[in-house]
């Protein structure tokens, strides 16, 4: 009896084992909610507000996914991860997506596994200090302590930003942006470096945001975007392909005031495919036709989503910058529905 | 009529029925151990099977050519020579001596404190033994991650930062002479710059400790042969201090020390003790020598009144019994639990990146496993190390209990 209850439980455990095999799709779906790993709080890109909802800039394509997905933005589990946990999470399949101001590297691509869906916003790191240090340039940072989220390519740039500057600087460690605050306000580090959007957003936060200078220099290029397993084509295609809807939405001048509207039809045969009025576009995706519409309808199109989290009307106060349409000299730039 | 069956099965030695494994007491607790260790067999062969395929699934595989290649990251504690173009072998290493560093500080740290709470805990004074059993309760019943970010957060937002000592009228200033800076990035002491002749010094020095030591059997000679009492205290001192100092004074003062000075950013040319290590050093010491406290109460307590009165009647005083009556007695007691503080010193230590002290937790499992991606093959080199660094104290620890346990004859 004992004997096959333990041989029960191996041959369940071996099931379990076998069923992770299954697609992320119809895992998704049986679940009825989507596991979206984000940061531990970034103002503007993802931090539980007042109500303890998600909100943000990354916490927006989540919703996305889980609209097009599940018709319904709401069924997304946020699981926050530090830099340290994010990849072992995804990599275990305890998310299913990873939305988390995570630049696209090529040993993340290729060596860990991953696959990096797209770009949702053209990022570099920078370098904050108080303002009555009178640091101007980052170059004269020689022999500061310098606060560094652990685990990041920001760790790497830094090295390698002053070795080449043949000058010298103290890391100091730290494990989240919020510890990361609380030590630059506390004098126990000179400078703190991070994305240059992510110190927009912490600055926004401080007391005084005036009394700390961002430094010009942008030492290196950070492309930060979602990222899903290896190996499970159908969902890197979703995460993309509503990343790009999004993008493709304000190219084509879909809001969501006229989403309705250009829903019933439209002259534009590109609006038709990408809101499912003419082709089959969702169908090929494993999804219906509606599903780029309930994408859109959540909180607009990229522009919109950008202008209410991190926009210039925000405290976080960003400017689009790289992240302007190319049509407006800037980066983004997504391939045709078609 | 008689059948075999009616025989007593010890007398059919010669005929083994399989029934028997399970029926016959010389055989049933072998099959017993032989079917667990079957199960265990099996579940480490499902589990590292499991591993292995799901591992070929996903394309990855196991390999340590990783701990050759540059690490790219800094270190804030160098022990030894490194950089960002050292290799993340390199970087595993010196994560592994800031480790053993802290470990090490925090184990002597804790002994003392331990020694002297659970002494004090023990003692008439009402008041001095109420305060020892709130310092126990206190420390020893909250989480040691806590008093690790306790300390911490306090040491940053209490001790002025570097850019406070500017200026003309500075808003903190240097201690002892200008020589010691504190600062909430860490203590900046002065550093001994070792100039000609400085070995003729340390050769005096470690002289006068052997001498010390002659002294003091000397002493106990006397007193054991001719019952005459010598003081060995000032002597030992003098010995300690005078020898060495003369010699430097003779020799023109070659040993000269480097005072930190405020340059740039940071203090500059003095040895920096950092915020992070004093922090978890501390927290760790004090939340062990809590229980080390509670060890010494029961060891002390452990031995019979008796002895306190007997040595007592022969007129020793009261510091003289605890020191050569109940603590050699009580050591017995005290040193086997002794021995697991101090491991748990040394794994508790791996809450370093709390604080930003990089140890091998922080180096070996934080940023080169993030940065190789190669998560498996780290945490099994990190549980080798620890599991090593564990075995070696308890060993060394464990030959000390020998010696120190009672000789039978």
């Amino acid at each position: 009896m004992k004997k096959s209850v333990f041989f029960g439980a191996l041959a369940t455990a071996a099931m379990a084992a076998g069923v992770a095999g299954a697609s992320t799709l119809d895992e998704v779906k049986a679940r009825g909610t989507l596991n979206c790993g984000v940061t531990t709080g970034v103002p503007g890109f993802a931090e539980p507000d007042a109500n303890g909802v998600w909100q943000g800039f990354d916490v927006a394509v989540c919703r996305a996914v889980a609209a097009a997905v599940l018709s319904d933005p709401n069924a997304v589990e946020f699981v926050p991860t530090t830099g340290k946990t994010r990849f072992t999470a995804l990599a275990s399949g305890e998310i299913d997506m990873l939305a988390r101001n995570t630049t696209w590297t090529f040993s993340r691509d290729v060596d860990l596994k991953f696959e990096f869906t797209g770009v949702n916003y053209y990022d570099g790191q920078g370098f904050m200090a108080p303002a009555d240090l009178g640091v101007t340039s980052a170059k004269e940072l020689d022999g500061a302590t310098v606060c560094i989220q652990t685990g990041t390519t920001t760790e790497l740039n830094l090295a390698d930003f002053f070795r080449s500057n043949g000058i010298s600087y103290e890391p100091v460690p730290i494990e989240t942006g919020a510890e990361a605050v609380q030590q630059y306000n506390a004098g126990a580090c000179d400078v703190y470096t991070t994305d240059a959007s992510a110190l927009a957003a912490q600055r926004a936060n401080f007391e005084d945001p005036t009394a700390h200078v961002i430094m010009p220099e942008i030492i290196s290029k950070e492309p930060l975007g979602p990222l899903v397993r290896h190996g499970d084509n159908e969902w890197a295609d979703i995460v993309r392909w509503t990343l790009n809807a999004l993008i493709t939405a304000e190219e084509l001048g879909v809001t969501s005031a006229n989403l309705d509207e250009l829903a019933a039809g439209s002259d534009n045969p590109e609006i038709n495919r990408l809101l499912g009025t003419e082709g089959d576009l969702g169908g090929m995706l494993g999804l219906d036709s509606d599903w780029a519409e309930r994408a859109i309808g959540v909180a607009g199109n990229y522009g919109e989503v950008f202008e209410k989290n991190i926009g210039e009307s925000t405290p976080i106060g960003l400017a689009r910058g790289l992240n302007a349409q190319w049509t407006e000299g800037g980066l983004l730039y997504s391939p045709p529905f078609r | 009529m008689t059948t075999l069956a009616d025989q007593p099965v010890t007398a059919s030695s010669g005929s083994f029925k399989l029934s028997m494994l399970l029926n016959d007491t010389r055989y049933r607790s072998l099959t017993f151990q032989f079917i667990a260790l079957v199960a265990i067999i099996a579940f480490m062969a499902f589990v590292g099977g499991n591993l292995v395929r799901n591992l070929t699934e996903a394309g990855l595989n196991i390999s340590y050519a990783f701990l050759g290649e540059p690490s790219g990251y800094d270190i804030n504690q160098r022990p030894i020579e490194y950089d960002s173009q050292s290799s993340h072998g390199r970087a595993a290493l010196v994560g592994l001596l800031n480790t053993l560093i802290v470990a090490f500080l925090a184990c002597v740290t804790a002994t003392i404190f331990g020694v002297i709470a659970g002494v004090l805990r023990l003692s008439n004074n009402w008041i001095v033994s109420k305060l020892m059993s709130f310092y126990v309760e206190i420390f020893r019943n909250v989480p040691v991650l806590i008093w690790i970010l306790i300390i911490f957060s306090v040491m940053i937002n209490v001790a002025p930062s570097p850019r406070d000592f500017r200026g003309d009228d500075p808003a903190a200033s240097m201690w002892l002479f200008d020589t010691v800076a504190v600062t909430n990035r860490g203590v900046y002491l002065p550093k001994p710059v070792w100039g000609d002749g400085s070995m003729i010094v340390l050769a005096v020095f470690a002289a006068s400790i052997i001498g010390i030591f002659a002294f003091r059997n000397y002493a106990r000679k006397q007193l054991f042969d001719h019952g005459r009492m010598v003081p060995v205290f000032w002597p030992s001192i003098g010995l300690f201090f005078i020898p060495a100092i003369l010699t430097q004074l003779v020799l023109g003062n070659p040993i000269t020390l480097s005072y930190p000075s405020l340059q740039g950013f940071n203090f500059r040319g003095g040895i920096t003790i950092l915020g992070s290590l004093i922090a978890l050093w501390f927290a760790l010491a004090i939340y062990t020598g809590a229980f080390i406290a509670e060890n010494v109460r029961a060891g002390i307590q452990a031995i019979s009144k008796g002895q306190t009165e007997a040595a007592g009647a022969l007129g020793l005083r009261p510091n003289r019994i605890m020191s050569l009556v109940v603590l050699p007695q009580a050591l017995r007691v005290i040193i086997p639990p002794l021995i697991s503080q101090y491991l748990n010193i040394t794994k508790n230590s791996s809450l370093a990146i709390a604080v930003g002290y990089m140890d091998v937790t922080g180096t070996l499992g934080g940023i080169t496993l993030l940065q190789t991606g190669r998560a498996i093959e780290t945490i099994l080199l990190l549980m080798a190390f620890y599991l090593t660094v564990s075995l070696l104290i308890s060993f060394f620890m464990n030959i000390f209990n020998n010696r120190m346990k009672l000789q039978e004859r």
